[in-house]
């Protein structure tokens, strides 16, 4: 193959007065970048092949090391920007379609960043969090819409048999991340995590490693279109089921696991021989109408004796809220939504960037959606796709969504820097690697310390916030949108989101 | 409106006495013990609540309406004709007060509903649609109130002035129940005085919801249209809802709406705590969140709650079958100097006056001392 026609996306800079050859950034840097010469005793660098994850700057011992974009090297143009050339010079080269990781990344409106919250004066009384209690925990599954009692024999006693319930002590879960596409290391360290902070983490499409049993009570485990390490135990193990239809990053399209990464452990884990490409259908081939799930959902519900919430996960997409509407219908405990900018192992990237709608507006068409119904109460709708912070998911509440799926999130707190290169299985932070040499860099204590760190710091800042708002209970603020306003927005998006403009009062 | 609903917040002073055997309480009793809480109002709006006022009408459902104009009234009582039977129609008597301005058309009805238009709903349902109807469909019309042998009392101006000028020293019921108000942003409109009824529920409030976009989203689930801008509003459709719908006892539907934390539940013995979840689970978009502090009546009782951390407050007395709740000791001890229990009710914990006999059927006046004192502003009601 000839040179490539495009630059280097990155540019190593390395101060050759600080740099003292010790070979940290050679050993650290799954992509070869970095070239030691013995001879010299000097790095060099190869800066075609970096993709801008910073593991060598950070780790390097005299801070030698500087990271640049090197975006600008082509000519300005406002149509054809430097992505949308390379894009096609890499086509042209590989005749293939362009893969990606993690979310959308393109600068479709956040409306998370166009949205206010509101906070007391005066009139109502906000309610400081260290002094007073603050209720963050929180219940996924089916609820009934009224209580019976039954008053016979003196006393009241409860005729309403509560169906089966998640119990999260703060509204946040880890989102569907399977073992395969990330380390058996940071596979852990979210159990472990979910497990600290009360609340839980999802399997993902690839099986539960039976190292992991112990957490079952606080393990979602997904089964997808590929069915991969869905059995018996694999069930019964976990607390909650979830019925994976779609995935916010590639609405519409399947899975693919390549055979490199299937691994021994791995292999065991999903049912699959070591070395083959694990590949999950654009559509379970046992559901082609919703009936079709009705009847996945109710052979899960049996398989478990109706023990356990069992839940769906579909992309946003257009339609997204007459298809929850279904899906509830259809018996669903708990609908799942990933938006626009839900993140992925690997997706093309056309897809990723140009399929779904954010997630903002999904949460209040589907909530809406339900609530005109009248069966809201039916299901728990858990938003995903794209949660930075804890004001993003207090708005998400606020909008209608019972609790948030966090995993872009959680693998930042875990040490990944977004370089969006999952696919290649070179993590150099072994986060989403197979390779020995590198998921062994991710200490499992440590990661579960950063995940738990994290969801208690969002824990604090969401009561700071709920507080503020003269709310003690997060089932006050849920669907709440009084709470909301809006700026820059068309009429269109504020009634769409169920908000008023910024400056609107009660 | 109907999506971007607008709400008013205020702070209040309230008060609700009642005689537990059911003796006749005349209304200067109430009207003094609000006056003494004037400083919590603005003269923004008052109210009053009475029970077993109409004994003569007892079994129709007696109807306060304020019109803006006479189409109003003549588009809503041809509405009320085609559905109900109407017992008798009048005027609601009132005296003229220097210090009440533009009252709106004031109008009562004792109506029965017409058997075939039942059509299958119960008899409550039905009047509750009527009074939705008539609220949120015919403009310039509001039905103050709607329960049998009961009524509500209500415009803008001081709670002593509206009392005057509705002549309610003429008035004797077994539970009165008042407000004064201090709203932020009122609209000196007279529907949007306390308190707020629908068949027998009133609710004097005093307080602001923070979970009111959800209570109200939740209440629409049910079929309920919240058309008022009040807080206010959501506390008497939950008490409905809770009580007259779903079926739960008084304390429980309290236990709903100041919901105890789930530190508390946790700390209960185990079948307790098997409830109280539940409770918790399938009512917390009922949960009333943020301050307040309420007096609701009905036809058998009084009950008077908090917000589950008492961020307002409330006091309550009794004397003998006397129970008295209020926002202050003094509004009490004006009517009642020297109770036999005060005592502050706990974040929660809901004070329940219950109608220990049925409305006596001769009615007998309540001895209660010597009569109130004339208070030292302004006008006089008597």
């Amino acid at each position: 193959m000839a040179l490539t026609l495009y630059p280097s996306e990155f540019r190593i800079e390395r101060d050759q007065e600080r740099c003292i050859a010790c070979q940290v950034c050679v050993r650290q840097c799954a992509n070869d970048c970095h070239i030691y010469d013995a001879e010299d005793d000097s790095v060099s660098t190869d800066e075609s092949r970096c993709v801008g994850c910073h593991r060598c700057a950070t780790l390097c011992p005299t801070g030698a090391i500087t990271i640049r974009e090197t975006s600008m090297h082509f000519r300005t143009n406002a149509n054809w920007s430097a992505r949308a050339l390379k894009d096609v010079y890499k086509q042209a080269e590989t005749g293939g379609v362009l893969l990606t990781g993690m979310g959308c990344d393109r600068p479709y409106p956040t409306y998370f960043d166009r949205i206010l919250l509101n906070a007391s004066q005066v009139t109502n009384p906000s309610i400081d969090p260290l002094r007073e209690p603050m209720e963050l925990r929180t219940f996924l599954g089916s609820k009934p819409d009224r209580i019976e009692l039954d008053y016979s024999g003196g006393d009241i006693r409860l005729a309403t048999n509560l169906g089966p319930q998640l119990v999260l002590e703060t509204p946040i879960l880890f989102s569907a991340m399977s073992y395969g596409s990330i380390s058996y290391n940071a596979c852990w360290a979210l159990a472990r995590a979910a497990k600290a902070a009360g609340t839980f983490y999802n399997t993902g499409e690839g099986g539960l490693h039976s190292d992991f049993y112990e957490y079952g009570e606080n393990t979602i485990a997904q089964v997808a279109s590929g069915r991969f390490g869905v059995h018996a135990d694999y069930l019964d193990v976990a607390a909650a089921l979830e019925i994976k239809i779609g995935q916010g990053a590639k609405p519409g399209i399947g899975g693919h696991l390549p055979g490199e990464k299937v691994s021994e452990q791995i292999s065991q884990t999903r049912m699959i021989p070591v070395g083959t490409d694990a590949l999950s259908p654009a559509p379970h081939h046992d559901i082609y109408s919703i009936e079709d799930l009705r009847q996945l959902i109710f052979a899960l519900k049996e398989a478990t004796r109706y023990s356990k919430p069992v839940g769906v996960k579909i992309a946003a997409v257009h339609n997204v809220a007459p298809i929850a509407s279904g899906i509830v219908r259809a018996g669903a405990d708990i609908v799942a939504i990933d938006g626009l900018r839900g993140g992925t192992g690997a997706a093309p990237t056309i897809i990723r960037d140009n399929v779904g709608i954010p997630i903002e507006l999904a949460i209040a068409a589907v909530d809406n959606r339900l609530r005109d119904e009248g069966i809201r109460h039916r299901a728990s709708v858990i938003a995903a796709g794209g949660f930075r912070n804890s004001a993003d998911i207090i708005k998400a509440i606020a909008l209608g969504a019972d609790a948030v799926y966090v995993a872009t999130g959680a693998l930042v707190a875990m040490g990944c820097h977004l370089c969006q290169k999952c696919y290649t299985g070179k993590c150099n932070w072994g986060i989403a690697t197979q390779d020995p040499y590198l998921t062994k860099r991710l200490n499992p204590n440590i990661a579960e310390r950063r995940l738990t760190n994290l969801l208690r710091g969002w824990s604090l800042e969401i009561k700071e916030m709920l507080g503020g708002m003269g709310i003690n209970a997060i089932e006050s603020l849920r669907g709440n949108r009084e709470h909301l306003r809006g700026v820059g927005m068309t009429e269109g998006e504020l009634k769409i989101l169920g908000i008023k403009s910024a400056g609107e009062a009660w | 409106m109907s999506e971007f609903y607008e709400k008013d917040i205020s702070g209040c002073g309230i008060i609700g006495i009642m005689n537990e055997r059911g003796l006749d309480i005349s209304g200067e009793w109430v009207m003094s013990a609000i006056a003494s809480m004037r400083e919590r109002g603005n003269g923004l709006g008052g109210g009053f609540a009475a029970y077993g006022i109409y004994p003569e009408y007892r079994d129709y459902y007696a109807f306060h309406v304020m019109f803006d104009d006479h189409r109003a009234k003549e588009e809503t009582e041809a509405l009320l004709e085609t559905r109900c039977l109407i017992g008798k129609d009048e005027p609601i008597p009132t005296r003229p007060d220097r210090n009440i301005a533009n009252p709106p058309l004031l109008w009562r009805y004792f109506l029965k509903p017409s058997e075939e238009y039942i059509n299958g709903t119960s008899e409550a349902d039905f009047m509750v649609n009527l009074v939705m109807d008539i609220n949120a469909r015919i403009p310039g019309s509001f039905v103050a109130s709607s329960g049998k042998n009961m009524g509500v009392f209500k415009g803008v101006g001081y709670p002593e002035d509206i009392g005057n000028f509705f002549r309610l020293d003429e008035y004797k019921g077994y539970i009165w129940t008042a407000h004064g108000r201090f709203p932020t942003n009122s609209q000196g409109w007279w529907g949007g005085a306390h308190p707020f009824s629908l068949l027998d529920w009133t609710v004097v409030h005093n307080g602001e919801i923070s979970s009111y976009g959800i209570n109200k989203r939740y209440l629409e689930h049910f079929g309920y249209r919240c058309t008022l801008f009040t807080d206010t509003e959501v506390m008497a459709y939950l008490f409905d809802l809770l009580i007259r719908k779903h079926q739960l006892p008084l304390e429980l539907a309290a236990k709903v709406l100041s919901a105890p934390f789930w530190d508390e539940i946790g700390r209960m013995e185990q079948r307790q705590q098997q409830f109280f979840n539940t409770l918790r689970i399938v009512y917390g978009s009922a949960l009333v969140n943020g301050p307040f502090a309420v007096v609701v009546g009905h036809t058998n009782g009084m009950v008077g709650l908090n917000d589950r951390v008492k961020l307002r407050p409330l006091i309550a007395a009794r004397d003998g079958d006397m129970l008295y709740i209020a926002s202050e000791d003094s509004a009490i001890r004006e009517i009642c100097p020297h109770p036999e229990k005060v005592w502050m009710p706990r974040a929660g914990e809901p004070v329940v006056g219950i109608l220990k006999s049925s409305v006596p059927e001769e009615s007998r006046m309540w001895k209660g001392g010597s009569l109130p004192r004339q208070h030292w502003f302004g006008q006089s009601y008597r």
